[in-house]
């Protein structure tokens, strides 16, 4: 893979003296950077470009098994274009939200990255990343061609920052093999809660543990996101301003989830990625989990599964997405011819997504999904199918906090079985608030 | 200990001689040199630590984030917070704070003693001596993610090998070893021993080498056993050593944060998230670099104390 990190490129003598002089100022670097250019915004469209020759660094998070099917779209692209040449650097998603921020406040971020939907507000709360709305304008792209929802979560207070490439909601593999060892159908998955309750004691009354439940983040955290819409809750109130893990329906949700384990239906204590392992060697029979994991089941041979969409546990179908956005990083000074061609970039990578939906994601234009070559990918189809009742997660900046140390911690320890579903969700909500009134202070204040 | 044939050392010692008068004009030189040559460690120590050490001072005074166009003056807010109970700050970080406590307080004494013993053990002299020394060293060169990724597969409660073999053996083969209490502090001291226990070994190694053997021989002539040559001889020759050691390793497992991260993922809950992994969460994830600066100086203070009753506590008479 000709994947090139960062830190690898070359610095040109002068660029070398120039960082060295930099760091020797340590001080005026780290007060001097960043947000003092405000916002900027784009202009012109995303159809062609023709100007001097240019280099886009283009950084994403795509370390895995997908990122080689976005350098073959990137070289592609790089071979009908010849003045604009991109340059991929995939770096592990925990890193990269760390990195893009200090790489941008000293000059030296991409021109263009892909960012996952739920770290844009935080993102453009925090000027790190350019409103594109006359970019989506210039580009022709309109609400209609993707789905609201999708849309939607690329937009923050009013304004457009993200272009979303494609869309993840979570949907349930199971595997076949376990299921005939179990007496079970396997082409008839189950399709409601209660038929995946019955499914998962037959499971057990056969010795097997048909649903590996795994307690940490960020899985576990997504997998409560997809079952809450389906019993009406939320994490936040309507203008999230106020926490509502603690409601009625969360807790039921919680419960639910807390009795699999319990009633022995899944192990305890699932380790990170041992749910996978099971799956793999036929000891777990159902996974909720995301398309990219179409990908990885498809090269072992002998493994028989399917997937489907989430069974209806609640009273009404819902499941958790997200989506990978494009955007443009603030740059001290911006070079039109640069910001031109990350346009056509863009514009390109999204019209020759059903490429990319290969990788295993769905293509959030609809007109992507229309095509022949989207048409013929079975399992992303049925993604896709689950699009009308997706949910993202709250677009409030500073999110990941409240997920990862309010929701998580309180789903990990219930799920361990080592605290009660209610008062891991009060201590969770009680937390949440808490940080949600230093998220503005940090964002508004 | 065999001490017979090393007697000879001492005389072979290098006799030094008085220094010659030297040419006028090298004393100067002489003044200079030593400073030259630590330029270029001066000038990495300066930017990378000594900058960033006085710099934090002045992050953790403000509302810091360096995305932020202004970053406001807070005097010791952050300070505070920190001492104020029922924010959501204090609670994590001191919780944290307990974790780092709790790892130090049960691995620093294991990683002083263990890696002792054997140290005298690899001390004698016996066929396979070099094999061994290479052995108990080897899982030191393994990086935290080489060894977290390892140890967390081997000991997960469900597809892991040491359950399954602890199964094979009849003992309970269901032990949550990076999920539950206690198991996941057995985990995080039993791997970073078996980890690092080379490198203080080591340490004591070159320590034992360098007692003098007549001082054996000396209290073998006196009548010393083995214990008493080891409580009056040893001991007292590996007091340097051990200061060494012990600040060392008190500050590694003070720093701890690769085994947490990789095989607890500060869980269950976040009873193993160590203060460094909180620092870390809070600075560069939250981007509350002023409030993390401000954990980072009470850590460190903390650090300072421990480092100076240590060195109170084992400095040699007369120094």
């Amino acid at each position: 893979m000709d994947i090139e990190q960062p830190v690898n490129r070359n610095f040109t003598r002068r660029e070398f003296l120039s960082v060295g002089a930099m760091a020797g100022a340590g001080l005026v670097i780290m007060s001097g950077c960043g947000g003092s250019t405000g916002p900027q915004t784009g202009g012109g469209g995303g159809a062609g470009y023709s100007g001097p020759s240019v280099e886009l660094d283009f950084w994403n998070g795509l370390t895995g098994g997908d990122g080689p099917y976005m350098v073959k779209l990137i070289e592609r692209f790089n071979s009908q274009n010849e003045n604009i040449k991109v340059k991929m650097s995939a770096i592990e998603w925990d890193v990269f939200y760390q990195k893009l921020p200090s790489a941008i406040s000293v000059g030296r971020g991409p021109q263009i990255a892909l960012m996952q939907s739920f770290y844009v507000p935080t993102f453009a709360a925090r000027n790190i990343v350019m409103p594109l709305d006359d970019v989506a304008q210039s580009m022709g792209l309109k609400a209609s061609d993707f789905t609201p929802a999708v849309w939607e979560a690329g937009a923050y207070e009013g304004q457009r920052y993200g272009i979303p490439l494609d869309v993840w909601p979570y949907a349930l593999y199971y595997n076949k093999t376990v299921m005939e060892k179990g007496g079970l159908d396997p082409d008839k998955p189950p399709q409601t809660g209660d038929e995946f309750i019955s499914a998962l004691e037959q499971l057990k009354a056969e010795g097997i543990e048909g649903w590996w439940i795994e307690p940490t983040w960020p899985t576990v955290s997504w997998l409560f996101q997809s079952l809450i819409p389906q019993f009406g809750g939320s994490l936040f109130n309507e203008d999230l301003t106020e926490a509502t893990i603690n409601s009625e329906p969360n807790l039921e949700v919680l419960t639910w989830l807390t009795d699999i384990v319990g009633e022995g239906y899944s192990p305890k204590n699932v380790g990170t990625d041992t749910d996978d392992t099971a799956f793999q060697n036929d000891k777990d029979a159902f996974m909720w989990i995301g398309p990219w994991q179409i990908n990885f089941w498809k090269q072992f041979k002998d493994l028989e599964w399917g997937v489907t969409t989430v069974p209806k546990v609640g009273a009404e179908k819902g499941t958790w997405a997200g989506s990978h956005n494009f955007v443009i990083p603030q740059q001290r000074n911006q070079d039109p011819n640069e910001l031109q061609a990350s346009k056509v970039f863009i514009n390109w990578i999204g019209e020759n997504s059903a490429e990319w939906a290969e990788a295993g994601q769905v293509p959030a234009r609809e007109s992507v999904r229309e095509t022949q070559a989207f048409q013929s990918l079975k399992e992303q189809n049925v993604f896709a199918e689950e699009l009308p009742y997706v949910h993202f997660s709250p677009k409030l900046p500073g999110f990941d906090d409240i997920d990862r140390n309010a929701l998580a911690p309180a789903l990990n320890q219930a799920l361990l079985l080592t605290k009660e579903p209610e008062s891991a969700l009060d201590e969770a909500n009680e937390r949440a608030n808490q940080l949600l009134k230093e998220s503005r202070e940090t964002y508004e204040g | 200990m065999d001490t017979r044939n090393s007697g000879g050392l001492e005389a072979e010692a290098p006799q030094y001689e008085a220094p010659r008068a030297k040419r006028r004009g090298s004393v100067r030189a002489n003044v200079l040199t030593p400073y030259l040559f630590m330029v270029p460690y001066l000038i990495l120590f300066t930017v990378f630590v000594l900058i960033p050490a006085f710099f934090g001072i002045w992050m953790s005074l403000h509302q810091w984030d360096y995305f932020a166009p202004v970053k406001e003056w807070v005097g010791f807010e952050n300070f505070a917070e920190l001492f104020t109970p029922g924010t959501i700050t204090y609670e994590l970080f001191w919780k944290s704070m307990a974790a780092t406590g709790k790892f130090t307080l049960y691995s620093v004494p294991l990683l002083v003693v263990i890696p002792l013993i054997i140290a005298l053990i690899l001390n004698q002299k016996f066929r396979g001596q070099s094999f061994f020394r290479a052995m108990y060293f080897a899982p030191y060169v393994l990086g935290v993610a080489v060894i977290g990724i390892l140890w967390r597969f081997l000991l997960d409660r469900n597809v892991g090998y040491v359950n399954y073999y602890l199964g094979q053996l009849g003992l309970p083969d269901s032990i949550a070893w990076t999920s539950a209490l206690p198991w996941v502090w057995i985990t995080l001291v039993g791997v970073t021993v078996w980890w690092t226990l080379g490198f203080n070994a080591v340490i004591y190694l070159a320590g034992l080498q360098d007692i003098d053997p007549a001082l054996y021989d000396a209290a073998k002539v006196d009548g010393a056993n083995r214990w008493q040559r080891f409580w009056h001889v040893t001991l007292p020759g590996l007091r340097p050593v051990l200061l060494f050691v012990i600040t060392v390793t008190i500050l590694a497992s003070a720093n701890m944060f690769g085994q947490s991260y990789l095989l607890t993922e500060g869980g269950p809950g976040e009873a193993t998230q160590t203060a460094v992994m909180y620092i870390a969460e809070e600075g560069l994830r939250n981007y509350r670099m002023g409030s993390a600066a401000a954990m980072s100086y009470v850590l460190a203070f903390f650090l300072v104390v421990i480092s100076i009753l240590n060195f109170v506590f084992l400095r040699q008479k007369g120094q």
